[in-house]
């Protein structure tokens, strides 16, 4: 692989994460459990979403041939995309949101930061904005991990077996693909071995203020960093490029 | 000298003073504006979803950002005129249970469904563009909240129209067959309930006297009408599409265009529960209240769990 080419890979992995959680998130719009909150994941959907776009046309750039953020977002399919399996899992309640959005964020954070270090111009400089957003994101999320952790019976039960649910997909950010492995050693790349214990303080550090009991099983998923996903993604997929397959190459 | 507070509630008005929320009003004033402005915010907050059911399926990047944002605003538009209507005197909570009961109304525009992603243009060229026919008299309203949450609602709104068009131009010039058709398509279903949404014809308006002496209200339903399809044939021209009406033409002796009868039976279907979606809009809307419920207690207790804490460290110290 080129370093041209690892550089689009590995591009397109960060885009991969936060556009599929950002579209999860957008799910909420309309439906949320109190209209501030609606309009606060819609905000972080928002930014997710813009994050993607950025990256995205930097691949596009890189790809050439008339490719656009479009095209290198729409035209890819299931085996194509390198999002972890965490951003893919479903909505399912407020618990599970707020859990997935917490795990993610507390390591979207930490690898911005190392990312804003990075020798390619183009990702710390997208690094720099996405650490003034995810600083928001975390803080929200951790919030309301306690809020409901600490809340009422039901919210802690709801958010234990959310916390338990989703625990399995968390290793996977950690376990470098051999494209996160050679981008690290390139330059552009971050150390996740670095970002890992950095991710377990932090978690550990809000579970415990929620009053919610770190998951004692060791087993984790993992696939989708490297194409292997999940039933979901199919689903996401099929609603978001569904204009772009039903009408190729149309404007709109 | 015996002070009548009605008369100079009056005068107040009829020298465009502002009403505010701890000015005396007479109970009628106060009930017309909470139905009013409850009712605008249940249409802001119940119109996220015909459009928040194309989010997951926006065309491109841009546009899916596009109307995140938008539908986004019309949240922000409901917690404006929310707060705006509680000054009156009833709380968020109670104004939603009556929406979530029926017993409050919201526009019946969004009882109809968005098949197409033609809708997004549609909504926001002809709903948005009738909102902001009807809105923008609002800034001027005599109840100082109101109006000043009107002047807000109506720049983010006029914004919408403009994307809204920009959709529609997009599609019928820059789209294929298919793409125009839906354009079309879209226009066929959008144009009569957006002519509706301003409500019956004068004659048939009982509140509307009332509402314009209280300066609540300001130009007529047929007057705004007139207005809104007096600028929107033009813009359809540009587009290249054909609006649904056979008798529309202009008028050179009014000088405004002649359009075909109105029919009011399938607005007031819809108004009494018939339309497409009445059912699903308000069940969506329940729905989110119900599931959240226990994400608001939660909230809640652990508010009061927290404000105790800090109390006991305060006794403690």
């Amino acid at each position: 692989m080129s370093d041209r080419e690892l550089l689009y890979n590995y591009t397109l992995h960060l885009a991969d994460n936060s556009m599929i959680l950002g579209q999860r998130c957008s799910e909420w719009c309309a439906h949320g459990p109190i209209l501030e909150q609606d309009i606060a994941i819609t905000n972080i959907a928002l930014d997710l979403i813009g994050e993607a776009r950025s990256l995205y046309q930097f691949a596009s750039e890189m790809r050439g041939e008339g490719h656009t953020e479009d095209s290198v977002a729409f035209l890819r399919d299931v085996l194509d995309y390198k999002n972890a399996l965490l951003v893919e899992q479903p909505n399912t309640d407020w618990a599970y949101t707020i859990a997935r959005q917490f795990f993610y964020d507390v390591y979207h954070f930490n690898l911005h930061l190392a990312l804003a270090n990075s020798s390619e111009k183009r990702i710390s400089e997208i690094a720099l904005k996405t650490i003034k957003e995810t600083t928001y994101h975390l803080k929200w999320s951790s919030e309301w991990m306690i809020r409901l952790g600490d809340g009422t019976d039901i919210s802690k039960s709801k958010m234990q077996d959310a916390v338990n649910h989703l625990w399995e997909y968390t290793g996977e950010l950690f376990q470098a693909s051999d494209i996160e492995k050679m981008a690290f050693e390139k330059g552009f790349g971050a150390d996740l071995s670095a970002i890992a214990p950095l991710w377990h303080s932090k978690v550990k550090e809000v579970l415990d203020e929620a009053t919610i009991a770190i998951p004692q099983s060791a087993y984790q998923q993992k696939g989708g960093k490297t194409g292997l996903h999940s039933e979901h993604l199919g689903y996401i997929l099929a609603d978001m490029q569904f204009l772009q397959r039903a009408y190729p190459g149309a404007e709109w | 000298m015996e002070i009548n507070l009605e008369e100079v509630f009056q005068q107040k008005i009829d020298n465009e003073i502002k009403i505010e929320p701890r000015d005396w009003m007479p109970e009628k004033y106060r009930k017309t504006l909470l139905r009013q402005i409850s009712q605008h915010a249940h249409s802001e907050i119940v119109g996220m979803l015909p459009e928040g059911n194309w989010i997951t399926r926006a065309p491109n990047l841009r546009r899916k950002v596009a109307l995140i944002a938008k539908v986004q605003d019309e949240a922000g538009h409901g917690l404006y005129l929310y707060s705006a209507a509680e000054t009156l005197g009833m709380s968020r909570d109670e104004m939603l249970s009556e929406l979530h009961s029926g017993k409050a109304k919201y526009s019946s525009i969004f009882n109809y469904p968005t098949v197409t992603w033609a809708d997004m243009g549609a909504i926001g060229w002809l709903v948005d563009g009738a909102a902001i026919m009807n809105q923008v008299p609002l800034c001027r309203a005599s109840y100082g909240p109101y109006a000043r949450a009107m002047v807000r609602v109506c720049k983010e709104e006029s914004f919408h129209q403009r994307q809204g068009y920009e959709i529609m131009l997009t599609l019928c010039t820059k789209g294929n067959p298919a793409q125009k058709a839906m354009a079309q398509d879209a226009l066929n279903r959008w144009w009569w309930p957006s002519i509706m949404m301003f409500g019956p014809n004068d004659e048939h308006s009982p509140n509307s006297a009332q509402s314009m002496k209280w300066k609540i209200k300001r130009i007529s339903n047929d007057e705004l009408r007139q207005k809104f399809i007096d600028v929107t044939v033009p813009q359809a021209d540009i587009l290249g599409l054909t609006i649904p009406d056979k008798d529309l033409k202009w008028n050179e002796e009014r000088g405004h265009y002649d359009f075909g009868t109105i029919d009011w039976e399938e607005f007031n279907q819809v108004v009494a529960g018939n339309g497409p979606c009445n059912k699903q809009r308000l069940k969506a809307r329940v729905d989110a209240w119900n599931n959240g419920e226990w994400v608001r207690d939660a909230a809640t207790a652990y508010a009061e769990k927290r404000a105790k804490r800090e109390a006991g460290k305060t006794e403690a110290a």
